[in-house]
């Protein structure tokens, strides 16, 4: 591992540590909120930029993660690191089994497929009774602990949820720099020039799936400990079109895509929701929403290829793409 | 011999692709596959490398039945192949291409790849290194760290031969691979398949090139309308009555 490679990741270590000393609940909640579905999008980058799958389904994995977490940990009293392992391996293993039908569909008919198994779990969450709690959701969630810490407050957890992200970025950074990247790249260029490479490609394309699905349980694992309240709404298809929004804005196949993406796309309803009725008094929510879709379209005619692109206008590491080591 | 073909049948629809297709390559020979356009050779490629599966006959490598098998499998079998229709990987550099070829080189799986620094791996540098060394024999190493895509038509068609040759296979299999290249490139590509099968590497070569065909193969085979009308080494070829009338029209010598 060179020191120069990381160049990024040391400055985002700096970077994290300004909001100690501004200590406000609100930055920290926004920025929990940010790694965690960075954390989700990190996966989906690898599904979607690297292995060229799209999933149109992963608000149901991130569901189903917070719901492993939380059910494990009311109605079954385990212990609350045990539910959260769990609340990765569940949505891991339900990948695998769907994952091997569907993916040997293409393009839009993947899509669809987990656009459809999307819904179907959202279903499952309003419709699972005394399970998991209706529409209503469920409360009650404990404090995650890891050893003697309890994870109680915001400031805790946003170090907590910012360490966890940072590890993946490294398991990122090798991945897409090893063969195993090197073979994703290739199926997304050319399957049928990959396969006489000697690239199994069905069964990478599952890996990858899986990878996503793991990462988007661990999140919904590390949500539900945070909000310490589940309910179905935040684990609708609205969120996951959020989550493709966020690695397509980020930049795909990008090493700083799927970061990017989820601060640029938190920050940007957060701060819609503050100035919109500064500068419209009594607009709606619609107003916001109206805005925040003419940024984004505005931000795909002009920068296409995502936001890590921009980079290059400031001489900064931002595109890391697949790049060979010097 | 390395590869054996026996009794290889395909239709499209109403129409014979190959019928009863049979020869065999030598290890490191070069065998050279002629015939008009749409005289099956390609689709034989196909079926070879499992892209297509017959409706009749076998193919074995070392005595190895592969019909039936995966792509990959037959990859990793010691088969690879170029395509006439280029087939790069646009958007990797031309050392990532050539890495990329090389994957059944090293072994590393998903998890392992995750959780280690690629910088600490052996099996990555060895893999570069081996990498480089192919492209400066087949003259593309100064181009190493340019998109695929920027190449010219004629140094990406020899990236994809430097990528088919990056697993290290017994047999590679090329589809017309100087089309689109001038005559010095021509013969720069000739002496480098000859030399690569001195190196023990056999090559099935798709060639509408006579002069390349010739000068390169030890033995040629001739299909028309997907049937093998003759096979042999390029003198008797010339000399073969069937294939001047079929293929290259009557009362024409070959050069």
């Amino acid at each position: 591992m060179h020191l120069k490679n990381h160049k990024g990741l040391i400055l985002l270590l700096f970077l994290l540590v300004i909001p100690l000393k501004i200590d406000s609940n609100y930055l920290y909640s926004t920025l929990v909120i940010i790694a965690i579905y960075s954390i989700v999008v990190q996966g989906l980058g690898i599904l979607m930029g690297y292995a060229g799958q799209v999933s149109f389904g992963h608000a149901a994995f991130f569901g189903l993660g917070g719901y492993t977490a939380a059910i494990l940990t009311t109605r079954f009293q385990w212990p609350t690191l045990l539910a959260l392992l769990a609340a990765a391996i569940l949505p891991g293993i339900i990948a695998a089994i769907i994952g091997r039908q569907t993916l040997k569909l293409r393009e839009l008919y993947l899509a669809l497929a987990t656009l459809g198994f999307g819904i179907l779990v959202h279903i499952i969450f309003n419709e699972g009774g005394e399970l998991t709690g209706g529409p209503s959701g469920m409360s009650g969630i404990p404090n995650l602990t890891i050893g003697i810490i309890s994870f109680d407050n915001d400031q805790k957890f946003y170090l907590l949820v910012w360490f966890m992200l940072l590890l993946i970025l490294v398991g990122i950074y090798n991945l897409v720099h090893s063969r195993t990247g090197r073979a994703l790249c290739s199926i997304r260029e050319s399957e049928y020039a990959a396969e006489n490479a000697g690239v199994d490609c069905a069964r990478l394309k599952l890996q990858a799936f899986i990878f996503s699905a793991l990462l988007a349980g661990l999140a919904g694992g590390l949500y539900a400990f945070y909000v310490s309240f589940i309910s179905p709404s935040p684990f609708s298809f609205h969120t996951s079109v959020q989550f493709v929004l966020m690695a397509v804005i980020g930049g795909l196949g990008t090493f700083w895509g799927p970061l990017l993406g989820a601060v640029v796309v938190v920050s940007l309803n957060e701060l819609l929701r503050e100035i919109v009725p500064l500068l419209i008094p009594g607009a709606g929510g619609e107003y916001q929403i109206i805005i925040y879709g003419i940024i984004l379209v505005g931000l795909m005619i002009f920068q296409p290829k995502g936001l890590s692109s921009i980079g290059r206008y400031f001489r900064l590491p931002l595109k890391k793409e697949l790049k060979p080591e010097g | 011999m390395l590869l054996e073909l026996s009794g290889i049948s395909k239709h499209f629809g109403g129409i014979v692709a190959v019928k009863d297709i049979g020869f065999g390559v030598k290890e490191g020979s070069i065998l050279a596959l002629i015939g008009p356009n749409g005289a099956g050779k390609t689709t034989l490629f196909n079926i070879i490398t499992g892209a297509l599966p017959p409706e009749a006959g076998s193919v074995t490598i070392n005595g190895r039945e592969i019909v039936g098998l995966k792509p990959f499998e037959i990859a990793s079998a010691g088969i690879t192949r170029t395509f006439q229709n280029l087939q790069l990987f646009g958007s990797m550099t031309v050392l990532e291409n050539v890495m990329a070829g090389a994957y059944l080189r090293s072994k590393k799986g998903f998890v392992r790849s995750f959780l280690s620094f690629p910088g600490t791996c052996r099996e990555e540098k060895k893999i570069r290194e081996e990498s480089l060394i192919l492209l400066e024999e087949i003259g593309l190493a100064e181009t190493a760290g340019l998109p695929a895509t920027q190449l010219p038509f004629g140094k990406q068609r020899l990236l994809e031969i430097a990528r088919a040759l990056a697993s290290r296979p017994a047999l590679v299999l090329l589809d017309e691979p100087a089309a689109g290249l001038n005559p010095s490139e021509t013969e720069a590509l000739t002496d480098y398949l000859k030399k690569l099968k001195t190196k023990g590497t056999a090559m099935i070569l798709i060639e509408h090139d006579m002069q390349t065909v010739m000068e390169a193969a030890d033995r040629i085979v001739v299909l028309n309308f997907g049937q093998m009308i003759a096979e042999g080494t390029p003198a008797e070829i010339q000399a073969h009555p069937e294939v001047i009338k079929a293929y290259l029209g009557e009362d024409e010598k070959i050069a």
